[in-house]
């Protein structure tokens, strides 16, 4: 493994290891709430704050708790389990502390939980043996790739509101041929920069 | 061995520290204390801050209509939100008109309670009440639709106009992993205190119907709530009635056609009942009891899809081609209306056009 910038991991996971064009990971929350630029920009922006957090403290418990107990297996479990926690607890944090951030983003935290984008980022810091520093620009590259992917989607549904989508089409079977559409046009990116 | 046992201890351990955090955040950053809750400037209740309006209420024992369990899918728990209710939410926002955002209307399953609060709320629900009933009767009367009886546990009473509905709770079981509470009219006589009637129609994978149909056996407990609605019969004149119903719509009306024997109200009433073919007719005895005993009722059944096997006298076609025949102008008379939309928008019309005054068209619109 190369020694890669934080820097270069977090333009790359933006644009040229996109989470959803490159990985398709998040798709469900990514299909299921971009019928609407405000809303997908909300949920962007709250995939990203739980993203980061949650990948430090995986990288925490992973390096700390995990590895010193030969553990490493149990991964995946503990993973689910401490960002399932994570986002129970920055819940209740945000709702108390920042009402405003919470009216924003509140009612899309519960979705979170279930990101696969966010177990996805949290299993790939491990395997890829990024260190703390690539780990976090990684996180919020990736967080701001999700937004950037569902932000976009968003636009187009807009727009395609007033086209005529053949019947057996409409809803997901169109979202699904314009995300492979996107992803080709983001794979166009992948040359720049490698990072797996 | 040794792996097992570590394996084990790390997961719990783990999970353990978790759940120990969320605790403690729950007593602390999610304990919100005592808050007031003022409700129509009169009423106040001291509560636990925190939860939601909805379950807020539901511990004060007062029941908004909600059919999804505070979920946020359903749109019926509307409530008015003076002060203190925070802005609404994005997830409110689609079941809202322009004029009840204007007007602080708020889905109280998501409304939150964190701070002293004043909301309004239609007088009648604090009339609504929640009762564990016990099923009495359950009776095929089409192959489609079954008639269901429960009893109120003793002493307790439930007092309705005729018209209105309750919500039945639909329990988890085989097939469906959440509790739902779904709105059916009541067939009672709002007289009969001690029982609700209701007529359930089968929906194929509908979680309520196919627990009554299915799964509910005499002798069953089931959760209702009610009453609830503002479709109701009216007796504060004496204009002519017209009723018209399709299906289990016909629930409110034998409520108010009871309502109406027991009083001996002496106003002409007239039922139109629309249905496919004469195996959906039912209680054809309890309608021709009463043209013989009330003042002056006729049963008008009206079906659409008549084969010539069937041998049917009666009127064939929509219930709208019934009306024109047999009703010559609306002049002072008012209608009872029960059934799916596309049935209530063509009476309205129906009706309007022979003269009658849409104000004084009352309907119950199933989905």
């Amino acid at each position: 493994m190369i020694e890669l910038n934080p820097f270069i991991i977090f333009f790359a996971a933006i644009f040229t290891n996109n989470m959803i064009f490159s990985n398709f990971l998040g798709m469900c929350s990514y299909i299921a709430v971009s019928k609407e630029i405000p809303t997908s920009l909300g949920l962007g922006q709250a995939v990203t704050f739980v993203l980061t957090f949650t990948t430090i403290i995986n990288y925490l418990i992973y390096h700390y708790i995990l590895v010193p107990l030969n553990l490493d297996y149990l991964r995946f479990i503990v993973f689910i389990i401490s960002i399932a926690a994570f986002v129970q607890l920055l819940e209740m944090i945000v709702e108390r502390y920042l009402p405003n951030l919470y009216y924003a983003l509140g009612i899309f935290l519960p979705l979170i939980t279930v990101n696969c984008a966010i177990l996805g980022v949290s299993l790939f810091m491990i395997i890829r043996k990024y260190n703390f520093l690539q780990s976090i620009g990684f996180s919020i590259g990736s967080g701001i790739g999700w937004t950037l992917a569902i932000v976009a989607l968003a636009g187009i549904r807009q727009k395609l509101k007033n086209a005529s989508v053949p019947k057996g089409l409409e809803g997901p079977g169109i979202t699904l041929i314009i995300t492979g559409l996107m992803a080709l046009a983001f794979i166009g990116f992948s040359g720049i920069v490698q990072i797996q | 061995m040794n792996e097992i046992i570590i394996t084990t201890v790390a997961v719990t351990g783990i999970s353990a520290i978790f759940a120990l955090l969320l605790t403690l955040a729950e007593r602390t950053i999610g304990n919100y204390g005592e808050v007031k809750l003022v409700i129509n400037e009169e009423k106040e209740y001291t509560v636990e801050g925190g939860s939601s309006l909805l379950s807020t209420l539901i511990e004060e024992k007062i029941f908004i209509p909600s059919a999804c369990g505070g979920k946020g899918t359903c749109g019926y728990c509307k409530v008015k939100v003076l002060e203190g209710g925070g802005p609404v939410l994005a997830t409110e926002i689609p079941f809202m008109t322009e004029e009840e955002l204007a007007d602080h209307v708020r889905l109280s399953c998501q409304c939150k309670v964190k701070e002293d609060i004043k909301i309004e709320i239609p007088e009648e629900l604090f009339n609504v009440k929640e009762f564990e009933a016990q099923v009495e009767e359950l009776e095929d009367m089409t192959a489609e639709i079954k008639r269901l009886r429960v009893r109120l546990p003793e002493g307790e009473e439930i007092s309705f106009k005729p018209g209105q509905f309750i919500q039945l709770m639909a329990p988890k079981y085989e097939g469906n992993d959440e509790e739902v509470y779904r709105a059916y009219s009541i067939a009672s006589s709002p007289l009969d205190k001690n029982h609700i009637e209701l007529f359930i129609g089968y929906v194929p994978n509908g979680i309520c119907t196919t627990y009554v149909h299915k799964h509910l056996k005499i002798g069953d407990k089931v959760k209702i709530n009610g009453p609830y609605g503002d479709f109701y019969f009216n007796n504060d004149n004496d204009r002519e009635i017209i009723l018209v119903a399709a299906g289990t719509g016909i629930a409110p009306i034998i409520s108010i056609l009871k309502y109406m024997k027991t009083y001996d109200i002496k106003r002409k009433a007239t039922f139109y009942f629309g249905a496919k073919t004469p195996d959906d007719l039912f209680l054809l005895d309890f309608f021709k009891d009463l043209e013989e005993t009330l003042y002056d009722f006729k049963y008008v059944p009206t079906l659409t899809r008549t084969t010539e096997e069937h041998n049917w006298q009666g009127e064939t076609g929509r219930v709208n081609n019934a009306i024109d025949k047999y009703l010559e102008n609306g002049e002072n008379k008012e209608a009872y209306l029960c059934g799916n939309m596309r049935m209530i928008e063509t009476m309205v019309g129906a009706l309007v056009e022979k003269g009658l005054a849409e104000e004084l068209i009352y309907f119950d619109k199933f989905d």
